[in-house]
């Protein structure tokens, strides 16, 4: 167990800063989720805390070690390969004891350690078995029991439930949870999966193109995204960015849309007494159809619905933009159909729009933005309280 | 509605029809393949362990009618057949040896490291075969006299080592393409240095192809004429002795000797022959 410290770390790849100046400090025992798109630098940043990538710039401390110029071998973590990177010449037995065989374990302790992470895997009647006879749920549990077999101070894990199968990852995701939350380890976990990134991690750290963005605990990150990228690429559907323009009026503040009416916001608004164009962040769950609309509402037509069970999708046109809303599967709506919009405006997300920036948000990444070395306790503390 | 009722058992039937003569004509092809290497085998053995008085009748029987080991015992008791037997073969294992030394490690980084220049560096190599030996030979022979290296095993085996290593080299080179390099770096986060996890997971990993490779670079030098012609006189490896003694020598011995070189390449390649099979069923991937 052990707290892992970033600090400044820049990798490059010829042109390309892979991981650009980032910091970031992950708790004793915490589960950090590396999200973002492909090419985003996370597994990149993984890879270098587990030293199999010599860093350009920075330095990494796990524990109260530096260990920026040590060899994997030294660093005492653990790390699960996207591909698994079983050893197919080896029995279950033989690749989950590989890690104590190298530390010279003594013959007692490497049988019983192997069976407990076997246990905890349940893949205790595979252990005779080489890889080639398993399946690829089975392989990603060799894989585990691997790593948590040496008993790291940190684990790694690289995208482990991509190569399942859907029904399996949900399995797994809800197991993988169960199983680290048992055993308390430091663990960074990348994934392209917001679904995964916000169902596991304590907290999130959200990376585009070699810069951290924002990390946070999931929630936060959800409601509070500190700028579009972020709340267009958590949640399903994505928040929706309506442009709007605020006045002022007898001492409170309108959010006035284009041919779609306007929005009152109170006089706490979290805008910090911004006017003129603003770009409205809004979660689909936060908007309310109403059949009739009146004119304190916004007005809106139906375009899509799109039943999905637990609720309906509901895709509106809004002037000349486009939002996603849902509502209870019984809501009935027909194409086309003038309804009226009620918006809560504590959960509106403002943002600038020109840098497409949440207003009141330190932003790492952005242009003008802060510099890159952004510790988690610092955005915590930063993070705005509109909508909270 | 009726037409896809009876076309689903229909594209049922064709496949297996298909999948029939498929599998007809690839052992088909296996068979005659075999025939290729196996016949002249055959003819050569069964030549060479016919009594010497057989051997010019025409038409030859295909199945022997008398056995006889005259033949082969005139041929290995010739004065310096047996010595260069032993010499050919300890040049074959020398070269194999070195080859796998020099040639694998040079091979596994242009299959991991991406380097400056590695493309040019592997058509280099190839292209050093492209240089004819015909004209190194006068050069060669003159400085292998300068060395006090002429006329020796070692001598011999540097050359073929020198000829095996270009295949060598991107043999072995392809083979570790084949081993996912995270397989390696699973087996360093989990305590390995590069060198240990190369030796514990690419190595094993690595050879069936490596046997491949040890296989073609023996074939290579127990074959070579020239390069020992050119570099012994008096201690020539077998093809040299052959090649100088035999034209000479009635056609049953020229059997004899051609069964004598066939035997210990048949040897080799059954004992490298296991490790050329997968010893895992694995599924790398």
């Amino acid at each position: 167990m052990a707290e892992i410290r970033v600090e400044r770390v820049t990798k490059l790849f010829k042109p390309v800063r892979a991981v650009d100046d980032v910091s970031l400090t992950i708790a004793d025992g915490e589960f950090m989720v590396l999200l973002g798109p492909s090419g985003c630098g996370k597994t990149t940043l993984l890879r270098s805390i587990a030293g199999l990538e010599q860093i350009d710039g920075g330095r990494i401390v796990i524990g109260d070690r530096d260990v920026t110029e040590l060899p994997p071998r030294k660093r005492n973590i653990a790390m699960v390969f996207q591909s698994y990177a079983v050893f197919p010449h080896m029995t279950v037995f033989e690749n989950i004891a590989f890690g104590l065989r190298m530390r010279r374990a003594s013959k007692g302790d490497i049988d019983r350690q192997v069976r407990e992470a076997a246990e905890l895997l349940h893949i205790e009647n595979l252990l005779d078995r080489f890889p080639a006879q398993t399946s690829g749920g089975q392989r990603q549990r060799i894989a585990v029991a691997r790593a948590l077999a040496v008993q790291p101070q940190v684990l790694l894990m690289d995208e482990p439930l991509s190569n399942l199968d859907a029904l399996l990852r949900l399995e797994a995701r809800a197991e993988l949870k169960r199983l680290l939350g048992e055993i308390g380890s430091t663990t960074i976990y990348v994934t392209h999966d917001q679904v995964e990134a916000m169902s596991m991690g304590d907290r999130v750290a959200v990376m585009r193109a070699g810069k951290l963005v924002q990390v946070g605990d999931p929630l936060t990150i959800y409601n509070e995204p500190v700028d579009r990228f972020v709340g267009g690429f958590i949640g399903n559907p994505p928040m929706s960015f309506l442009p709007a323009r605020i006045e002022r009026r007898d001492g409170g503040a309108v959010a006035v849309l284009p041919d779609a009416g306007e929005v009152r916001i109170g006089a706490d608004d979290g805008l910090g007494g911004h006017t003129g164009p603003i770009l409205l962040g809004i979660r689909a769950e936060n908007v309310e159809i109403v059949p009739a609309a009146d004119g304190t509402m916004l007005r809106a037509r139906v375009l899509v619905v799109e039943p999905l069970g637990s609720h309906n999708l509901v895709t509106l046109q809004v002037g000349a933009e486009q939002l996603k809303a849902t509502t209870r599967p019984d809501e009935r709506l027909e194409r086309n159909q003038e309804v009226g919009l009620r918006v809560d405006p504590t959960h509106i997300r403002w943002l600038d729009t020109e840098r497409e920036v949440a207003i009141g948000a330190d932003h790492a990444a952005g242009p003008g933005g802060g510099q890159g070395a952004v510790t988690p306790q610092e955005r915590d503390t930063d993070a705005p309280a509109a909508g909270a | 509605m009726t037409t896809t009722a009876t076309e689903v058992p229909m594209a049922r039937r064709r496949p297996g029809r298909e999948w029939l003569i498929g599998r007809g004509l690839t052992y088909l092809a296996a068979a005659l393949l075999a025939l290729f290497i196996l016949v002249p085998i055959y003819l050569i053995t069964v030549s060479a362990f016919t009594p010497r008085a057989d051997a010019y009748v025409f038409p030859r029987s295909v199945i022997p009618t008398a056995v006889s080991a005259d033949s082969i015992l005139f041929f290995l008791n010739a004065s310096g057949v047996i010595d260069s037997f032993w010499r050919s073969v300890i040049v074959a294992l020398i070269t194999l040896a070195l080859a796998l030394l020099i040639g694998a490690p040079a091979g596994y980084a242009i299959a991991r490291y991406a380097f400056r220049g590695r493309n040019g560096y592997r058509l280099v190599i190839l292209a050093t075969r492209a240089f004819p030996i015909v004209i190194l030979a006068i050069p060669l022979a003159v400085t292998y006299r300068l060395w006090g290296i002429d006329d020796t095993i070692l001598g011999v085996a540097l050359m073929h080592t020198a000829l095996a290593l270009p295949f060598t080299v991107l043999i072995t080179s392809s083979v570790f393409v084949s081993v996912p390099r995270e397989l390696e770096e699973a087996a360093q986060t989990l305590g390995c240095s590069p060198l240990q996890a190369f030796l514990r997971v690419s190595l094993p990993l690595t050879l069936p192809g490596l046997a491949a490779a040890a296989i073609f670079t023996w074939v290579m030098s127990w074959n070579d004429v020239f390069a020992a012609v050119i570099l012994t006189l008096r201690n020539p490896t077998l093809p040299a002795k052959i090649l100088t003694a035999l034209p000479q020598s009635p056609i049953s011995y020229q059997f004899a000797a051609g069964f004598v070189m066939l035997v210990p390449s048949l040897v080799v390649i059954f004992f490298i022959r296991k490790y050329l099979l997968g010893l895992w069923g694995r599924v790398v991937k």
